[in-house]
């Protein structure tokens, strides 16, 4: 069910502030949230001045700086630093994105604000717990399952056309963005599969070569997992990679109507 | 050390009020103001079938500047959950998720609904001669 505001425990409170170094001429104010299960605190939001003169362009630089030269407690998730990885997805500015692709510059005001991922558990500053979103991508089986036998010593081949399907689906690199943007998964992540899970699901479906279209329609028939999508479209509107979860999610609608015309 | 339960991370709280986020409570706002108005327009009409006394006065009350006031919000809530169904109903048959698209889409709505509520009463006051 919808609880709208945050639980006591979550409740966050004001931090400390981290001042620029002297002579520092283009200073800029990042907000971060933090959270830590040992000193028994609520979680509060700290406030970092980045010397930007001495810092990369992206968000994740000044992450990665302020944890190198400023407060080494601090804790977030990154790898690729290219947009490929998808662990450093966070809420930056107000908007769920990749901080490497983010640009400094491209946030609204002169103070950057950075969340975790919207409505999930924390398990420390910028870390959060993503187990039942995994759970629920091997919920929906993303693997080719086929009834006919391999071709002897060939592959399965797909046309051109088919293969062409797959663009805008393959690409999505599970970062949790879309999801945790989507009201309707904040108040029903229990059951609702969420807009990152219904694009692999539809990457399935749409597989020529997949042999059980139709028993994953018939996983998706229920009225949570797929229906609890209403269009709101924060989900095409976060994605650091360009996709269009809400589209998917509507072309499996039309699966699911088609099959009972 | 017993494990804390872990906080819950802000969401509504943080994210970014987006037009189409918006617009998206605004059509299940204006479904609610509608059917509570379909309760009032269904009294409007146990009170034509009651008898003129009755139904002047209901008429009285709909008169009245809150009562106007209620009206022009129902036919606002009306066009904008018509127009922003129809918008639904694209999407329903796969059109319209490029995210150019539905932005436009969406101020298309917000601006066909001002139009045509301003319009209809524009059309009513000249047809009442108070305009």
């Amino acid at each position: 069910m919808a609880e709208f505001s945050l639980p006591q425990n979550s409740k966050v409170q004001k931090g400390k502030t981290f001042n620029a170094p002297e002579g520092a001429k283009n200073v800029r104010k990042f907000h971060v949230y933090r959270w830590n299960e040992d000193d028994g605190k609520n979680p509060q939001m700290d406030t970092y001045e980045v010397d930007m003169d001495d810092c990369g362009p992206m968000v994740l630089d000044a992450l990665i700086k302020i944890k190198n030269e400023i407060d080494p407690t601090l804790t977030f998730r990154r790898s690729c630093r290219e947009g490929v990885c998808g662990s450093c997805a966070m809420n930056i500015d107000g908007t769920n994105t990749l901080a490497c692709t983010k640009a400094c510059d491209e946030v609204s005001s002169n103070e950057v604000a950075i969340n975790p991922l919207p409505h999930m558990g924390v398990v420390k500053d910028l870390v959060v717990d993503m187990s039942h979103f995994y759970a629920q991508y091997a919920s929906i089986e993303p693997w080719m399952k086929t009834k006919t036998p391999t071709p002897s010593g060939k592959e399965r081949l797909q046309s051109r056309e088919d293969r062409e399907k797959l663009d805008g689906l393959y690409e999505c690199i599970l970062c949790a963005c879309c999801s945790t943007s989507c009201p309707s998964y904040w108040w029903n992540s229990d059951k609702y599969l969420g807009p990152a899970m219904l694009l692999q699901s539809y990457r399935w479906l749409i597989d020529s070569r997949d042999e059980f279209t139709g028993e994953r329609l018939d996983e998706l028939q229920d009225p949570f997992r797929l229906y609890r999508c209403h269009t709101i479209l924060n989900c095409t509107s976060a994605c650091p990679k360009g996709l269009n979860p809400g589209e998917a999610i509507g072309e499996i609608k039309k699966m699911m109507l088609e099959r009972e015309i | 050390m017993a494990r804390r339960d872990r906080p819950l991370s802000p969401h509504l709280q943080v994210y970014r009020f987006q037009l189409h986020m918006a617009m998206s409570i605004f059509h299940r706002a204006t479904g609610v103001a509608l059917s509570v108005g379909a309760l009032f327009l269904t009294w409007w009409l146990v009170a034509a079938a009651t008898g003129p006394v009755y139904f002047e006065q209901v008429q009285g009350y709909i008169a009245t500047p809150v009562g106007r006031l209620f009206l022009f919000g129902f036919s606002f809530a009306l066009f904008y959950h018509m127009l922003n169904g129809i918008r639904h109903l694209n999407w329903d048959m796969g059109r319209g998720y490029a995210k150019e698209k539905f932005k436009r889409s969406g101020q298309m709505v917000i601006i066909l609904a001002v139009v045509l509520t301003l319009a209809v009463w524009a059309w009513a006051y000249r047809a009442l001669g108070l305009m």
